[in-house]
């Protein structure tokens, strides 16, 4: 691993989205419109009895926890895609960039943006709604951290797919989220899910986190048996796709494709 | 007595893509300093063994060797030292010339970003193309960008794949005049293939042809015409082309 190259990937881009518009929107844009459209489902229902439930914290919380997650998964992805837009890959990995380089720098970008994409709805929650999210404490940062490896796993598996299926596969970058998302247990417990499809949903890390979000929001105390499982199964998730990721990565190589992979 | 290590060694080197055999078991080896041409009709195989000596496709068989190290156990330090230059592979046309410029001397570590690129732009005359979108140049502008790319990391070896494709005849000669210059002001040895019989005449010392994967004659563009009794290169080619080709030059 080098850093000077894995730095050099992650300013090539920064100078993308320093004038890009819709790479911009896509980091602050839609996330805004989505913490004010359920700023205002939850405004409306805190008008309702809830039995002492808390529902602007809770439906906030877990929108501004969702984007973290779609934040992460899909900066790795379109900084993947990025090159196979540009018909760029021949060129970076002739020079002497690893895989596991390439890897890293997607990661990172997915880090910036999520730090980004994170300051900006924690602001405007409290400007919009007075929700402190910091108002839990350091409870919720390690349940962060792993939507962050979770948003990392899934990146990588998204652009694998790929790399295997060419840029027609492309919408899974945009929307293999969105199909885990009724089972991660975003917005309701995960015990409203019929049983047969529960055991699926704690196969999830993201289930995990926000299972124990819910808890940390409405009792105060911490549920560390979710956190282990929610660091065991991100452990497993994200073994499984950089190991996916290499072996495409030497298929393409092996059928000439690096070249030609749009 | 001293005998000179080959600056390229490959043996034996085979690509079947499944089925279809484009490289057959060539074995050849370049000195340095010299330019070599590497010739052969459409689909003769040249593209694929550049790529396998790039480690961007991997081989079915045979090793590759370059500066007397093994391609497969020591891929970052050959390719640290090597670079490629091809106008069907563009660099990213949503950057400006000078960003991408950067952001491939980081890649290869370059010590004096600034100073290289500066350097360079003089030498390929594309300074005033610095701030401008990589998008907007033309075909004649973007192949020294790609040439100016291609020298960032003072390679010590270089391959061109097809570097004067798609340039009119006086941009190619310039291109010509530069590759010249590279080679002897910077003592790079380059390979590289070209469908233009005259232009590999005037550049190369040596050229290698291929034919359905294999390599079918190798020598001086002198010592070719000499031996299949020919005017020039071109009609070698076609003569050669034509033999080896029989059976699908008849339907
Ligand atoms: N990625 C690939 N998959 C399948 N066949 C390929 C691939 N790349 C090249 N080939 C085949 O291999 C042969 C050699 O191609 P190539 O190396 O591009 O030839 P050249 O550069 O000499 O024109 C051709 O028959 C071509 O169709
Ligand atoms: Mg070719």
């Amino acid at each position: 691993m080098r850093l000077h190259r894995i730095s050099a990937l992650l300013f090539r881009h920064l100078y993308l989205y320093k004038r890009s518009v819709p790479r911009l929107m896509d980091v602050f844009f839609w996330p805004v419109i989505e913490l004010l459209l359920w700023g205002f489902i939850s405004l409306y229902l805190q008008k309702f009895d809830m039995g002492g439930l808390n529902i602007v914290t809770v439906l906030l919380g877990a929108i501004i926890f969702w984007d973290l997650l779609s934040q992460s998964q899909r900066a790795v992805s379109v900084a993947f895609l990025e090159d196979v837009w540009e018909r760029n890959f021949l060129n970076i990995f002739v020079t002497p960039l690893t895989v596991g380089e390439f890897m890293v720098s997607a990661v990172l970008l997915g880090l910036v943006r999520v730090a980004l994409v994170g300051a900006v709805m924690a602001v405007l929650a409290f400007a919009l709604y007075h929700l402190n999210i910091f108002a839990f404490g350091f409870s919720l940062i390690p349940f962060a951290a792993n939507l962050l490896l979770f948003g990392w796993a899934a990146g990588l598996f998204a652009t694998a797919i790929i790399l295997r299926y060419g840029t027609s596969a492309q919408v899974i970058a945009f929307s293999l989220l969105f199909l885990v998302q009724p089972l991660s247990a975003v917005f309701y417990p995960a015990s409203v899910l019929p049983e047969g499809v529960r055991f699926f949903a704690y196969l999830l890390p993201s289930t995990h986190v926000f299972e124990g979000m819910r808890t940390v929001i409405a009792t105060g105390s911490f549920p560390y048996a979710e956190l282990g499982w929610a660091f065991l199964t991100n452990a497993i998730c994200l073994f499984l796709s950089i190991r996916y990721f290499y072996y495409m990565f030497a298929r393409v190589k092996e059928q000439g494709r690096l070249m030609k992979l749009d | 007595m001293i005998v000179r290590m080959p600056i390229l060694q490959v043996q034996n080197l085979v690509k079947k893509f499944n089925g279809t055999t484009a490289v057959d078991g060539i074995s050849f080896a370049i000195e340095e300093g010299k330019i070599t041409g590497l010739l052969g009709p459409n689909g003769a195989g040249k593209t694929t063994t550049i790529l396998m000596l790039l480690d961007l496709v991997t081989p079915t068989g045979g090793t590759i060797s370059i500066f007397g190290k093994d391609m497969r156990h020591h891929r970052e330090e050959i390719l640290s030292k090597v670079n490629f230059s091809s106008p069907y592979v563009a660099l990213p046309s949503n950057m400006k010339v000078w960003e991408n410029l950067t952001t491939f001397a980081r890649l290869y570590g370059v010590k004096d970003v600034k100073g290289k690129i500066e350097e360079l732009v003089d030498f390929f005359d594309i300074r005033a193309f610095l701030p401008k979108m990589t998008a907007t140049l033309s075909t004649g502008q973007l192949t020294r960008l790609n040439l100016t790319k291609a020298l960032l990391n003072d390679p010590k070896l270089l391959f061109l794949d097809e570097p004067t494709a798609s340039l009119d005849p006086d941009i190619a000669d310039r291109t010509r005049t530069m590759l010249k210059r590279i080679q002897k002001e910077r003592g790079v040895t380059i390979l590289y293939t070209s469908h233009n019989m005259a232009e590999i005449d005037e550049l190369c010392e040596r050229v290698i042809f291929l034919q359905a994967g294999k390599i079918v004659d190798d020598g001086t563009p002198k010592e070719l015409v000499i031996k299949y009794g020919r005017k020039d290169l071109n009609e070698v080619f076609l003569s050669i082309a034509r033999n080896n080709n029989h059976a699908s030059t008849q339907n």
